[in-house]
């Protein structure tokens, strides 16, 4: 518990200007920040506690996308009205994660900028090239039942955790910052890294940069769609794999598909070329089977997470096949229902 | 005097400490104020095996608020021998000592106490302290040190060896027409109570401390603080009113309580000292363990042969023991068996009982192998357990007390629909998901261990009635009240229970299941003396309505003391004690096991559990759609909390097949997955129907009430009958528990 300054702004600018300090550290829900800081793994300088800005709404816009400020809370976007008829696969992901104590506090912001569950990355007295660069990565080698069996590098094999983040993936979303260069806006795809040599950086913004919301343009997938998450046990356990599907048919072939990955990478996994295969033919199990074989060719294990590999496979085939169905998977059924 | 009619003695009963708890009122050990309160923070070891060469203490020392902070260069003064150390259920060995030296014996071994005016200036400081070891080869892993296994020298009091082998368990292996041989092993495992360790430790000056501990025994704690810091009894009390949880882990005295009371004593100021949930990893665990059981058959599946061995986890400085193998000698009808069960140390803190210690992992490997034998027969599981029956314990030769097994199985099996059951592997399916049913078996000791009680009748017809039980949360209070109040016909508001005190009546550590039984029949017993007291008492009056009558022609209720042949003739408590000139009747009540019984009778619980899976065919996802338990435990004082007490067993047993596990990394003899997140527990979704079933089962010898207990059975054979079902449902045997997804993958 170390001590640091505790700053609570009014407006966006006055966050900026705040943030400017090194190792200072936005506040939203503290699901994530407050652990780190109880395991020693963060210790900011200041705290600026974002939540008096006003970043709250959930806007349709002209084209029929949403802008989502980044302190919607994760249980306000899952179960809003727009999002739950446009965008239920975002609705679903939201609601495979973390447990509805958490989603209440946990924000739309924080929730991209959660850090991994490597083990090692949350003990300080192991060594950890994303906790102190140049240090070494325990989990090759270690207990890595968890990691990555894609993108990994071999200094970091380390994953994200989100559950959202991977449906905002398939969804092509884009993430609105604001730091002391102005504004920008960041493709999804290119929010979040993959740790080459620099693993202790999890995503592209800037120092002092500020999420301020996210886009999402008018989606395709109000039917065919769904999240499946494997897991440790039926809920409240970050995911072995996840997949989200959205699949556009028309006259019994694929036009559109987008699927990604969550639980098997240091960021949500997308194959655009694989995806690009599956385009223009039939939804069915064969088809299915030679995409994710195609997703998978790449992957490798470490191990104890070998398993990972097959499961990936069967999932994806799982997921494109009750998006195909348009029976996505409920949050609340622990039946991984299959349509025959 | 007869035992007046039960009216609150099993009837489903409200917890009488519940209004308390759920209002926040009841305190835990960790929430007593106290003035002047100091704060300690515990900093870990970071290495498994070695020494610490030096510890720097000065960028902690400069933070405000720090007041004192402990090592093992200035630690205070403690009892030199072992046995100062000891506590009344200490396994053989040297118990560990907290900044004994600069030997370090498991990773995150305590080698700090930073106190300070706050907590969070302590756990600050605490993050500020920086070690540096020569680091000595380590070992945490059970495999490797296999081939070194060893049978303990010295006995673990309480926990009886491996019975000597009867008959020829390997020529009758050898020669029998159907067989098995198959390895197991049940992955360590942590206890994981909600509420953290901690305790309050109050200076309250002239010597005199008084102890909030989370603990599941005031007086082995009491002991053990006076014992290891040379303090007088009467001047340390240890209260553990409510306790937030245990199983098992507050046994033993535990970490904060010698540092809470070191510091108190060398600051001479209150102290308060708690784990954290990551801290907690270190303070003990169910040990990991390798089981290989051989079973052989006769062609209709009567045992010929049986054969356990197990190789458990301990450390490398005590000799921890519990009873894994024996229940393979005694919970079937054998005429060759062979057991035995030795240790292999390990660089980690000593493992520690957790809820059916011993049983819970070797009564899966033998039911999982029973299993197993029962596909190689070709005979339904369930009929091989009915066949093999055991009705006297052959193990000792002696009688079961009571043994309502076979209740057990038809009353379950008809509840879950036993009969429905189809015998091949992978022949029940819905859609995606294929459906197994399996069954286990269940047993777990029946204990009666010296306990006293006191009861005070007072002339409003109140009662009080204590003893230095603990509640963990099983429900100890409320029976206690319920016995008081039965014994003299008043409603449970009239009774007062007194628990969670190391100054009241002895008791043992609440565990093994033998509260109720021990406790709750001392505290029987000290009502009867009460009855008699206030009988002698009415009979000496003045024309006293009851002067004919002896002992037994009188009974106590709402108030009076009446002839149960003429209860018009009878004499209000407040009469009989306004003509003794008493405010009130206090006696005190005892029990004990009778040793001549004991030459002749074993006593036991048992259960049949039944389990419905459901696996995912392609991507291994386990549910656990209905359980059925029922179970043989005697006479049930609060069906209520009972039925808690089963479900929480079972949850626990489905944790032990799918989910719990304490991940090392054996390079560095570190546990990994401490906390909740990453170690898992079942959660609700994980959880479906679950149908507790007690069975009646009269017994007269196990215990003056007549009540064997029910804290632990609800694990034993839960975690095998999900196995048997996932077998049964996939054809895939899965012999490493927990049985995750990768397994089932894999397999």
């Amino acid at each position: 518990m170390n001590r640091f300054d505790y700053v609570r702004p009014d407006t966006i600018s006055d966050a900026i200007k705040a943030l400017a300090v090194p190792d200072a550290r936005a506040l939203a829900g503290g699901t994530n920040l407050v652990d780190l800081m109880k395991y020693e793994v963060a210790r900011p300088s200041r705290i600026v506690d974002i939540n008096r800005l006003p970043l709250k709404a959930i806007e349709t816009t002209a084209e029929g996308g949403l802008k989502i400020g980044a302190l919607v809370t994760n249980s306000d976007l899952a179960w809003n009205a727009t999002v739950h008829e446009h965008f239920p696969l975002l609705a679903s992901a939201i609601l495979a994660g973390a447990s509805p104590q958490l989603r209440n506090a946990a924000t739309t912001g924080g929730n991209l900028l959660q850090r991994t569950r490597c083990y090692y990355f949350y003990d300080p007295s192991t060594a950890c090239n994303k906790r102190v660069p140049g240090s070494g990565c325990s989990a090759i080698g270690g207990v890595n039942r968890i990691h990555a069996i894609l993108g990994a590098s071999d200094e970091c094999i380390a994953v994200h955790p989100s559950d959202m983040c991977v449906a905002l993936a398939a969804l092509d979303a884009s993430v609105d910052v604001e730091g002391p260069d102005g504004k920008r806006n960041i493709p999804f795809t290119a929010f979040h890294r993959l740790p080459g040599t620099e693993p202790h950086l999890d995503n592209t913004m800037a120092a002092g940069e500020l999420i301020t919301g996210i886009h999402l343009s008018r989606c395709d997938f109000g039917i065919n769609h769904t999240y499946v998450k494997i897991r440790d046990r039926l809920s409240y356990a970050f995911a072995l794999v996840s997949v989200a599907v959205g699949l556009k048919l028309k006259a019994g072939v694929i036009e559109k598909v987008h699927v990604a990955l969550g639980g098997v990478a240091h960021k949500p996994w997308r194959d655009l070329d694989a995806e690009a295969a599956l385009k223009g033919q039939r939804p069915e199990r064969a088809a299915f089977a030679e995409f994710a074989g195609q997703v998978v060719a790449q992957a490798r294990g470490q191990g104890q997470n070998d398993f990972k590999i097959e499961l990936a496979r069967r999932t994806i085939i799982r997921a494109l096949e009750q998006a195909a169905a348009g029976t996505p998977q409920h949050q609340s059924n622990k039946s991984l229902q299959q349509e025959k | 005097m007869s035992v007046t009619e039960a009216s609150h003695i099993g009837r489903p009963t409200n917890r009488v400490d519940g209004p308390l708890k759920v209002t926040g009122q009841a305190r835990y050990a960790a929430e007593y104020p106290a003035p002047d309160l100091l704060y300690g923070y515990l900093v870990g070891s970071t290495i498994a095996a070695g020494r610490i060469t030096a510890i720097h203490l000065d960028l902690a020392r400069s933070v405000p608020g720090v007041v004192e902070i402990f090592t093992h260069e200035n630690r205070g003064k403690a009892a030199w021998l072992d046995r100062s150390w000891r506590d009344e259920v200490a396994p053989p060995g040297h118990p560990f000592r907290p900044l004994h030296s600069e030997r370090i014996l498991f990773d995150g071994q305590p080698i700090a106490l930073v106190v300070a005016e706050t907590y969070e200036a302590a756990r600050d400081a605490a993050s500020l302290i920086h070690a540096e070891y020569e680091t000595a080869e380590h070992c945490t892993e059970l495999e490797r040190k296999r081939s070194e296994a060893y049978v303990p020298p010295e006995k673990r009091s309480g926990i009886p060896p491996p019975p000597d082998p009867r008959g020829d368990a390997e020529q009758a292996f050898e020669e029998a027409p159907v067989k098995i041989s198959r390895d197991y092993r049940v992955n360590a495992e942590h206890h994981n109570p909600m509420e953290m360790f901690g305790t309050t430790c109050v200076f309250e000056g002239e010597g005199r401390l008084t102890i909030y501990d989370k603990t599941q025994g005031s007086q082995n704690a009491q002991g053990y603080v006076t014992s290891v810091f040379g303090l007088k009894s009467k001047n340390v009390r240890v209260v553990n009113h409510y306790v937030g949880g245990a199983f098992g882990s507050g046994l033993r005295p535990q970490h904060q309580l010698f540092f809470a009371v070191m510091a108190a004593i060398e600051l001479e100021r209150s102290v308060r000292v708690s784990l954290t949930r990551a801290q907690m990893f270190h303070i003990g665990y169910r040990p990991d363990n390798f089981q290989t059981v051989s079973l052989a058959a006769d062609r209709e599946g009567r045992l010929q042969s049986i054969m356990h061995d197990v190789v458990a986890a301990t450390s490398r400085y005590e000799d921890h023991q519990e009873v894994v193998v024996n229940w393979s000698g005694m919970m079937y009808h054998c005429d060759n068996v062979k057991l035995s069960y030795r240790l292999a140390k390990l660089d980690t803190a000593t493992p520690c009982d957790m809820r059916a210690p011993g049983a819970a992992i070797g009564v899966t490997a033998l039911e999982c192998a029973l299993d197993e034998l029962s596909y190689e027969v070709g005979i339904d599981p369930l009929e091989i357990r009915r066949l093999n029956f055991a009705s006297k314990d052959e193990n000792t030769d002696k009688q079961f007390t009571s043994k309502a097994l076979h209740a057990c199985y038809s009353e379950g099996a008809a509840a879950f629909g036993w009969n429905e059951r189809k015998p091949e592997p992978r022949s029940m399916r819905e859609r995606q998901e294929l459906i197994g049913w399996g069954v286990s078996t269940g047993m777990w000791d029946a204990f009666l261990q010296k306990a006293e009680a006191r009861a005070k009748l007072s002339a409003d017809g109140r009662l009080e009635v204590s003893t230095a039980a603990s509640d963990i949360g099983t429900g100890t209070w409320t029976i206690l009240t319920q016995i008081g109040a039965d014994a003299f016909g008043i409603p449970l508001e009239d009774v007062t229970a007194r628990i969670g005190d190391s100054t009241l009546p002895t008791s043992p550590v609440e565990g093994g299941s033998w509260t109720a039984a021990s406790n709750g029949s001392a505290v029987q017993a000290a009502c009867e003396a009460v009855k008699q007291t206030l009988f002698k008492h009415a009979r000496k009056m003045a024309n006293s309505p009851l002067a004919a009558a002896e002992l037994e022609d009188v009974d106590v209720s709402k108030g009076r003391i009446f002839r149960r042949d003429d209860p018009g003739r009878s004499l209000t408590i407040v009469e009989v004690m306004h003509a003794a000139d008493l405010q009130a009747i206090e006696e005190t009540g005892k029990v004990g096991p009778s040793l001549l019984q004991m030459t002749k009778y074993v006593s036991y619980t048992h259960s049949a559990v039944f389990a419905e899976v459901r696996v995912d065919e392609d991507l291994g996802v386990v549910r656990v759609t209905r359980v059925v338990c029922a179970v043989a435990a005697g006479r049930i004082l609060n069906p209520k909390t009972a039925r808690s007490q089963i479900l929480g067993g079972v949850v626990m047993g489905i944790g032990m097949a799918l989910h719990e596990e304490g991940i090392t990394d054996h390079r560095l003899g570190k546990i990994m997955n401490h906390n909740l997140a990453e170690y898992h527990i079942p959660a609700h979704a994980d959880i479906e129907d679950i149908d507790v079933i007690f069975v009646d089962e009269h017994d007269d010898k196990v215990s003056p009430l007549g009540v064997k207990g029910i804290g632990e059975i609800g694990i034993v054979g839960t975690a095998a009958a999900v196995a048997n079902a996932i077998f049964h449902a996939t054809g895939k045997r899965v012999r490493d528990f927990p049985i995750t997804i990768d397994k089932l993958i894999a397999a």
